[in-house]
């Protein structure tokens, strides 16, 4: 089995900044997970210090069974995909996907042939006598995939793999990856700060802020039910309506609206009411527990419209309207949340029953 | 009007200074083969007669020997130690590196310059470096090295650290690394340093002066300055001669290194 575990990890960097902050983690075998947030998140030193690129400032990274904390990187037995890519500008693409068994001393024969198995897996058997230069960005990408599996390492770990293509290659390389990874079956991290990627890439995501993960879980987890204010605010790509609100008489009282709320809750308590511009119901005619206002702004996204509504006390509440049913600005529209979508938020923290129960 | 006037003067004036310059080049080119040559271009009565006498000349060939002795070693120590410390420097985070640099850079040009060449000698006599070929390489190459780590500093900052972390994330040793790796990426920089080192070590004359006592050690730069008829006056014919010799092997490599080497940079990404 070779899951990574990592416990109470942390990172410092000299000068006093603390990348990765006593963070823990356990990726099963053979998951295909991402660590996404902002730049500057710790992310990528996270992923290279269970490379072995950084060293841990305490606690530990375990590989499979192994302590792995100590080990160089060399010895940790990942395959590492970096965000240049990093192909040897010197080597023919046989040599780059070969240069991980020259370390390990396999003969000259027997590493070609390993490379080229490779290559043609990837679709890259024409290209074997090119040189990286040569090469387009996807096919840079491909061959760096392909050293990083000639050697068959128990873990993939993938710096940004998507961030160096363009748009249209990058949806290319989104479904490759996944049907890859999935075919190999291999424990593959992958850093991202693009949470549409993540999202349609992972089986498990893991949302970082700061040196520390704010919420683990599967794509619908995470977009469904965020565990927090940041996470809600960072997943989907409309952002998430969070509306001050308060609670009075069993009702929720956000922005002029008294909506039921989602959980048991106090009255008089503050908390933050928050649902999806995808989960409101956008009408032309008045409903009973909805968001009320005027709209402003209505937005084309293709298949529908993002229509953003200015209720009375000023608050904006977006609201995904469907093609065929927008609204034009100045009218008057309410928007009603769907049942079960929608999350309150009670010092900056997803409220559950149990959780108010034990509060 | 005034601009085509003003064209004709610059073309005229730049034509002049070519021709000023082009001289001494057309002379080096056509005294050798001159039976009487003087300090002036003529059109030589054709000779290859002082290429007869260079070679019967005992110090001219071996001196020549010599000279390539002299900066083949030195460039080997120079691109070899410089290249590992201009990659250990753009690696390394060193207080005070760029200090450091400068200022090795300022004092290597008194490590080969004259102020230092009465400490020099004394050095060398007390090493048993006199009249060495070994003792000139040393003094020469610790003057050229604060340079030329200058130099290669650009090329190893240059390179992507993520070219080496790959290696080490496959497992290559950081020597491994070096060879496999920061060497071939930088080797148009290992062979600029390494034909100016030449360049440097071939035309330099102060230290084998210095050092080499011995005529049959002295490079060619030094042994062109024996070259005097016995009545004192400077033997032009094989003054002339020798320094075609003597030129001969720097223009090839110029031509050579530029051509395998053009001094592009190869990379593999747009940044």
């Amino acid at each position: 089995m070779t899951g990574v575990e990592l416990n109470a990890l942390t990172k410092d960097y000299p000068g006093g900044v603390r990348a990765v902050d006593g963070l823990d983690l356990a990726v099963p075998d053979g998951a295909f997970f991402a660590l996404l947030g902002p730049s500057g998140c710790g992310k990528t030193t996270l992923l290279r210090t269970i490379a072995g690129l950084e060293t841990a400032t305490s606690g530990t990274v375990r590989i499979g069974d192994r302590d792995v904390t100590r080990l160089p990187p060399g010895r940790r037995d990942v395959g590492m995909v970096f965000q240049d890519y990093a192909l040897f500008p010197h080597m023919t693409v046989a040599d780059n996907i070969a240069y991980p068994l020259r370390i390990k001393k396999e003969g000259k024969t027997e590493r070609h042939a390993a490379a080229a198995a490779v290559a043609a897996s990837l679709g890259l058997s024409d290209l074997l006598e090119r040189r990286p230069a040569e090469l387009s960005g996807g096919q840079q990408q491909r061959v760096a995939l392909a050293r990083a599996m000639a050697a068959r390492p128990a873990v993939f770990l993938l710096d940004e793999p998507l961030s160096n293509l363009d748009a249209r290659m990058r949806l290319e390389a989104r479904t490759f990856l996944k049907k890859l990874q999935h075919e190999l079956g291999v424990t593959t991290l992958f850093v991202t700060h693009d949470q549409a990627e993540a999202l349609a890439m992972a089986d498990r995501i893991a949302v970082m802020e700061a040196g520390r993960i704010r919420q683990v879980g599967t794509p619908a987890e995470v977009f469904r039910r965020p565990a927090n204010l940041f996470v809600a605010s960072f997943i989907g790509s409309t952002p998430m309506n969070l509306v001050d609100a308060r609670v009075a008489n069993g009702l929720v009282e956000a922005a002029g609206a008294r909506l039921r709320p989602p959980v048991r809750v106090e009255d008089g308590v503050p908390v933050v009411y928050g649902v999806r511009p995808e989960y409101l119901a956008y009408s032309a005619t008045p409903v009973d527990a909805a968001f009320h206002g005027r709209v402003v702004v209505v937005e084309n996204l293709g298949t529908s419209s993002l229509v953003t509504l200015e209720t009375e006390g000023g608050v904006l509440v977006h609201v995904v309207v469907p093609e065929d049913a927008e609204p034009g600005p100045g009218d008057e529209g309410w928007a009603s949340p769907r049942p079960g979508r929608a999350l309150l938020y009670r010092e900056g923290e997803l409220m559950t029953n149990d959780v108010t129960a034990a509060a | 009007m005034r601009t085509a006037l003003r064209r004709i003067a610059a073309t005229t004036f730049v034509s002049l200074v070519l021709a000023f310059f082009a001289l001494p080049m057309l002379w080096l080119a056509s005294a050798p083969f001159n039976a009487n040559p003087r300090i002036q271009v003529s059109l030589p009565s054709f000779t290859l007669d002082n290429f007869r006498v260079l070679l019967d000349d005992p110090y001219a060939l071996k001196s020549l020997e010599n000279s390539v002795i002299l900066a083949a070693g030195t460039a080997a120590i120079v691109v070899v130690f410089a290249a590992l410390a201009a990659y250990a420097l753009s690696r390394v985070r060193l207080p005070g590196r760029d200090v450091l640099l400068y200022l090795l850079l300022l004092l290597s040009s008194i490590i080969t310059g004259t102020a230092a060449m009465v400490p020099i000698f004394l050095l060398a006599t007390q090493l048993h470096l006199v009249d060495s070929h070994l003792g000139v390489v040393l003094v020469l190459s610790g003057g050229l090295l604060p340079t030329a780590i200058f130099l290669l500093k650009d090329f190893t900052d240059a390179t992507p650290a993520s070219y080496e972390e790959a290696a080490r994330v496959f497992g290559a040793s950081p020597l491994q690394t070096l060879r496999h790796v920061v060497v071939p990426v930088i080797r148009p920089g290992l062979a600029m340093v390494g034909i100016w080192t030449v360049a440097q070590v071939w035309g330099d004359f102060l230290m084998p002066f210095l050092l080499l006592r011995d005529p049959d050690k002295a490079p060619a730069s030094v042994i062109m300055y024996t070259f005097y008829t016995e009545g004192g006056q400077p033997d032009l014919a094989l003054i002339s001669t020798f320094s075609l010799l003597y030129s001969v092997p720097v223009v090839l490599m110029y031509l050579l290194v530029s051509r395998r080497y053009g001094f592009r940079f190869h990379g593999g990404i747009k940044r």
